[in-house]
């Protein structure tokens, strides 16, 4: 090593930088910059792209001060748990400190990523100003800003290429944000707001698609007709990614013609999806882009029969990717074994959340998957039983699960067939995927498989575990067994306070560790944050009566409802409110 | 072996008049059985956060969002119907029910004064069901409503009702 280091310290920091030019992971950056503060120094001069997992892992006067020359940030904020409303609202995540932060000081920001933060109209608009070459607005399962933030966004930046919200929640005042594109603006290339309710003005649309030569990517939301589909079709031919709004229109009529017309004219879409209201009717009007497709996302469309997607899917043969909902069955799961032999990633989400699960899919559908797409490698399925000879069936048949994410919809179901726990099952998972990244568990579930995964999940970053193991060893099995694991989630488990002291030093190897409805006590919490400084150790009420309060009526043997931990370089946040107690 | 998970036990707890909810009572919606006798409320899905489906795709992807649910009234001539996924909690849905029958302050009389207020608000559930509002959270309340109603208080009378329990889970909305 040393003599290597000299050989590199030979050549000047400019071929360095130029060197590093050519990495672009934030993972290889992040190794490269640990070989020697020569290296960190050129590296960090170089770094225009930054990922930050945990937006309270750091804070912005840290980022800009490492990282000068940023161009491009993802943040991402509340834990993953947020997704299914165990957290609170207003826990945090808010962006606008590190906008502020950016804006001050003068950095070129071009691109902004955030992934379950806070967005305010505040933040929105002071991103649109201060930066002149502002591109690329990405916002996944973020809320907190309104359509009147879109506006600024649309008016103020003139180069935007990419405006793209996937998932928010956004308070739509139905002011006509998209209106705001000034004529001048012809550099966009993506625009997605299939997730916003309210109108918008179509004949400005229309404009806008027609003057941007360059756009690749478009998703309407459902109050965009089929009429008016047909129109941006025939002005973008040129689409790659296609998200339609509503489509349900008379099969009949002389506007349906044309929209087959115009489709069979699109001869690059490759991703499709939308189909928020849609009559099953209509969907032959898309076969010819069906063909060339590899991404196609029907899980807003819950009004297709099970008949009507199989005989879509029937046409896609170079499906790489599937998102789908329940109501398509085994049966139309055989269809898509059977067709979609290029398939990595299928995702069935249920259709029928507090009902009796007619349109469910049981573990034949996965079976059939399994033994059809030999290039499966991830996968969410929520099914209604499971059992542990099928798992066994799919850990033979696709060993090269890079995720797999079983959801029962009872969370403590048995093996269908023995009524035994699916133990056996995800231990066939985790010793025949090597590769495995992500796992999520469900159904009657003992220690024994934490022992599997502890044992044979060496690739592991993130595990998701509810409503399962009988004690704290089930957790040690993980802790000690899963050397690369970064995101720990665990919500109703017997899991308690030997567990979570066991290794206090892994904690600050991962990311974070969630854990709700466990066994945990307050002096087990204490003890953790008093013994490790630099992990934040978050306790989060239901109540919004004030943690000072349950401060004072807490007693260290008391459980905790839920906890939050994770590493951090700055220390407990400023920014926590009453309900959140960082000890 | 070990008993399982050992947290998991229902914990139903008068609301107190007056009284304020201690932090570590949280009531669970499902038991555990040692036996496997009766995992009915499981069945039901009746846990917070199962299945594990995003909160946006939950709001959107099901029936297009719309939640109609009749709503019918004791002594009225005819039902109407109310859109469940329009409103955000108790509070509001109590406002609109108002709005549609013209008996106004059923929230308020009931929070305040048992004597006046003629009408207990309940609803049917996927069980088929009657069950007093407020009981559950606004989202597990919504996805399981089939029917609303609003029964006249003479009705309900010997049930032990106390206006004050009845809708504990509308302050928090307020």
């Amino acid at each position: 090593m040393c003599m290597f280091q000299s050989v590199m310290n030979y050549f000047p920091e400019e071929v360095l930088d130029h060197v590093f030019d050519f990495l672009t992971s934030h993972r290889d950056r992040n190794a490269v910059s640990l070989v020697c503060k020569s290296w960190y120094s050129v590296e960090r001069f170089s770094r225009e792209k930054v990922f930050i997992g945990n937006c309270y892992a750091v804070n912005p006067e840290r980022l800009i001060d490492r990282f000068p020359r940023l161009r491009s940030l993802s943040l991402k904020g509340k834990p993953h748990f947020a997704d299914f409303n165990l957290v609170p609202h207003d826990w945090g995540g808010r962006v606008y400190p590190w906008i502020e932060a950016m804006a001050k000081s003068r950095i070129n920001l071009e691109e902004l990523r955030l992934k379950r933060m806070v967005v305010s109209d505040e933040s929105l608009e002071l991103l649109a100003k201060s930066f002149p070459n502002f591109k690329s607005l990405v916002l996944v399962s973020c809320e907190g800003f309104t359509t009147d933030g879109l506006a600024a966004i649309a008016s103020n930046c003139k180069f935007l290429r990419e405006l793209d919200l996937q998932e928010n929640e956004v308070d739509d005042r139905k002011g006509h944000w998209l209106s705001c594109f000034p004529e001048s603006c012809t550099s966009l290339v993506s625009l997605n707001f299939a997730c916003l309710k309210g109108e918008v003005n179509v004949a400005a649309l229309e404009r806008l698609v027609a003057r941007c030569r360059n756009l690749r990517s478009l998703r309407l939301n459902h109050t965009v007709p089929l009429e008016v589909l047909q129109k941006i079709l025939v002005q973008a031919p040129q689409l790659n990614d296609l998200g339609t709004g509503s489509f349900t229109h008379d099969p009949n009529s002389e506007t349906y013609v044309k929209l087959k017309n115009a489709m069979k004219n699109c001869h690059s879409i490759r991703s499709l999806s939308g189909f928020l209201d849609v009559n099953g009717r209509c969907l032959p009007a898309v076969y010819p882009i069906c063909t060339s497709l590899t991404a196609l996302n029907l899980s807003y469309a819950p009004g297709l029969f099970s008949n009507e997607l199989a005989k879509l899917i029937y046409h896609c043969k170079k499906i790489e990717r599937l998102w789908i909902l329940d109501t398509i069955g085994d049966k139309g799961l055989g269809v898509v074994a059977n067709t979609c032999k290029e398939l990595q990633e299928l995702r069935v989400f249920p259709s029928d959340l507090y009902g009796v699960g007619n349109a469910a899919v049981t573990e034949e559908g996965l079976v059939a998957i399994s033994a059809g797409c030999p290039k499966l490698n991830s996968i969410l399925y929520f099914c209604q039983q499971m059992t542990n000879a099928a798992l066994i069936t799919v850990a033979k048949n696709c060993p090269n699960f890079i995720r797999f994410r079983l959801c029962t919809l009872n969370p403590v179901v048995p093996d269908a067939a023995t009524n035994q726990p699916l133990d056996e099952g995800f231990g066939a998972i985790v010793q025949s995927c090597k590769g495995l990244t992500r796992l999520s568990v469900s159904g009657q579930l003992t220690d024994q498989v934490f022992l599997y995964i502890g044992m044979y999940a060496e690739q592991l970053e993130m595990l998701s575990i509810a409503f399962a193991g009988d004690s704290d060893k089930g957790m040690l099995y993980v802790l000690n067994g899963c050397k690369k694991l970064k995101k720990l989630e665990i919500r109703d488990s017997p899991f308690g306070n030997m567990a979570l002291l066991s290794d206090m030093g892994k904690y600050e190897t991962m990311r974070s560790l969630w854990m709700s409805s466990c066994q945990v006590t307050l002096g087990a919490c204490k003890t953790l944050a008093e013994k490790m400084p630099r992990l934040n150790v978050e306790i989060i009420s239901e109540n919004e009566g004030g943690a000072g309060e349950g401060e004072a009526r807490l007693d260290d043997r008391d459980r905790v409802e839920k906890m939050y931990l994770y590493r951090t370089l700055v220390g407990p946040r400023t920014d926590a409110p009453d309900f959140v107690w960082t000890l | 072996m070990e008993k399982r998970g050992a947290g998991l036990e229902t914990e139903l707890r008068l609301g107190l008049p007056g009284g304020e909810v201690e932090k570590n009572e949280k009531k669970r919606v499902f038991e555990e059985f040692d036996g496997c006798e009766d995992k009915a409320a499981v069945h039901k899905n009746q846990v917070v956060g199962w299945p594990p489906v995003a909160a946006f795709r939950r709001k959107n992807s099901f029936n297009g969002g719309k939640m109609y649910v009749k709503v019918s009234m004791d002594g009225a001539p005819f039902l109407r119907k109310v859109d469940l996924s329009m409103h955000k909690g108790y509070s509001e849905l109590v406002r609109a029910l108002e709005d549609l029958f013209g008996c106004f302050g059923i929230g308020e009389a009931l929070k305040e004064d048992e004597e006046n207020n003629e009408f207990v608000p309940i609803y049917e559930d996927k069980d088929g069901d009657w069950m007093l509002l407020g009981d559950v959270p606004w989202e597990m309340f919504a996805n399981s409503c089939k029917r609303l109603r609003m029964m006249k208080r003479a009705d309900a009378n010997g049930v032990g009702l106390h206006a004050k329990d009845l809708l504990k889970g509308f302050s928090k909305e307020d």
